[in-house]
């Protein structure tokens, strides 16, 4: 049956080193029921490492976390990977991986705790987790493709990290699915500003519990799964998108 | 100026077709934020940047560019060349890093100081 499900795709937790530590499993979970999110797109920096402890954090409350990971491209573009289930997200984190040079400074950029659900210090991620990888644009939506996961450009309002901002524009061949605004844009003002060729949706891009579902997409689908956020995005078979 | 009197005195390497070497410099612009040239940079200028990416070449063909200037020895992809081939963009190549190529350029862009 369809009905709606309020999306909030773009979350970060304590393992993004620009975010705040009170991001932890439980409390994002916990904010996310009181915002009334049904689906969390959970993507740190450059990893997937937090998402088993939300997926079990999330599971009381009933939100569908879909694992996933905000990549930065070489050219220092946003894109958001989400995926139906860990695995795929695990493998193209691997690929990020060994194409992420540079070691975190703690003191420069922040902690990045792996934490598990009951929030509990696992370790501390070495990675440079907040600089770029050396894949292009294309080779990372094109990795994301291979694993059958939803390709997103991350806030294309801002200027910084946005493929609008350090592209200019969306390239004519790039098969991402949709392009994020913030909640300081409206839809409309999107609309007018971008002209898009593809969906837009909203998301918070979480840094801190209280921006958790500022930003939202509702998505009238069946189930909470890729391949129906998908449709919706195209608007297939009676699913569509609302804001 | 022309871009090839640039090109001989500041040893730039020539990625693409000579077609534009004829073209007058009116000044230079340096900034890696597509959008920001896209707003701000001039007709006529030769673009200094280490973005390697496609969308290089259409936004100097947008902006009316006499070039772009890529630092760093950074190889652009294949693509970009193609389109900027196809567009009629000059696209040089500097071991110099952004600071140092735009330093040389202004002298001898502005030799009265």
């Amino acid at each position: 049956m369809l009905r709606n499900y309020r999306a909030d795709l773009h979350i970060h937790t304590c393992l993004s080193p620009c975010t705040d530590l009170d991001m932890s499993p439980q409390a994002i979970a916990r904010q996310a029921k009181h915002r009334e999110i049904d689906i969390l797109g959970i993507c740190d920096h450059n990893s997937a490492e937090n998402v088993p402890a939300l997926m079990q954090a999330a599971d009381q409350y009933s939100i569908r976390v879909l694992p996933g990971m905000e990549v930065t491209s070489q050219e220092e573009v946003h894109i958001l990977a989400l995926f139906d289930n860990l695995e795929p997200a695990l493998a193209l984190q691997e690929i990020v991986y060994s194409h992420l040079p540079g070691e975190n400074d703690e003191e420069a950029f922040g902690m990045q705790v792996v934490v598990n659900a009951g929030g509990e210090v696992l370790h501390f991620n070495p990675k440079l987790l907040i600089g770029a990888s050396t894949l292009s644009i294309e080779e990372v939506v094109t990795h994301i493709k291979a694993l059958d996961g939803l390709a997103i450009a991350s806030h294309i309002d801002r200027e910084g990290f946005s493929l609008i901002g350090q592209l200019g524009f969306v390239p004519d061949h790039l098969e991402i699915d949709a392009l994020e605004i913030s909640p300081r844009t409206t839809l409309e003002d999107a609309e007018e500003r971008f002209q898009p060729r593809l969906p837009l949706t909203c998301a918070s891009d979480a840094h801190y519990l209280d921006d958790i579902g500022t930003g939202y997409t509702t998505f009238y689908i069946e189930d909470r799964t890729t391949r129906e956020i998908r449709k919706a995005l195209r608007g297939e078979d009676g699913r569509r998108i609302s804001h | 100026m022309k871009l090839n009197a640039i090109k001989e005195q500041l040893g730039l390497r020539l990625l693409t077709a000579d077609t534009g070497l004829e073209d007058d410099v009116s000044g230079a612009y340096a900034s890696d934020l597509l959008s920001d040239v896209i707003a701000n940079s001039k007709e006529g200028h030769l673009w200094i940047t280490l973005q390697i990416h496609q969308n290089i070449a259409a936004v100097a063909k947008l902006k009316d560019h006499a070039g772009i200037i890529i630092v760093n020895n950074r190889e652009p992809e294949e693509e970009t060349l193609r389109k900027a081939n196809d567009e009629g963009v000059t696209v040089l190549q500097t071991s110099d890093s952004a600071f140092v190529i735009s330093g040389k350029l202004y002298r001898l862009l502005h030799p009265e100081g």
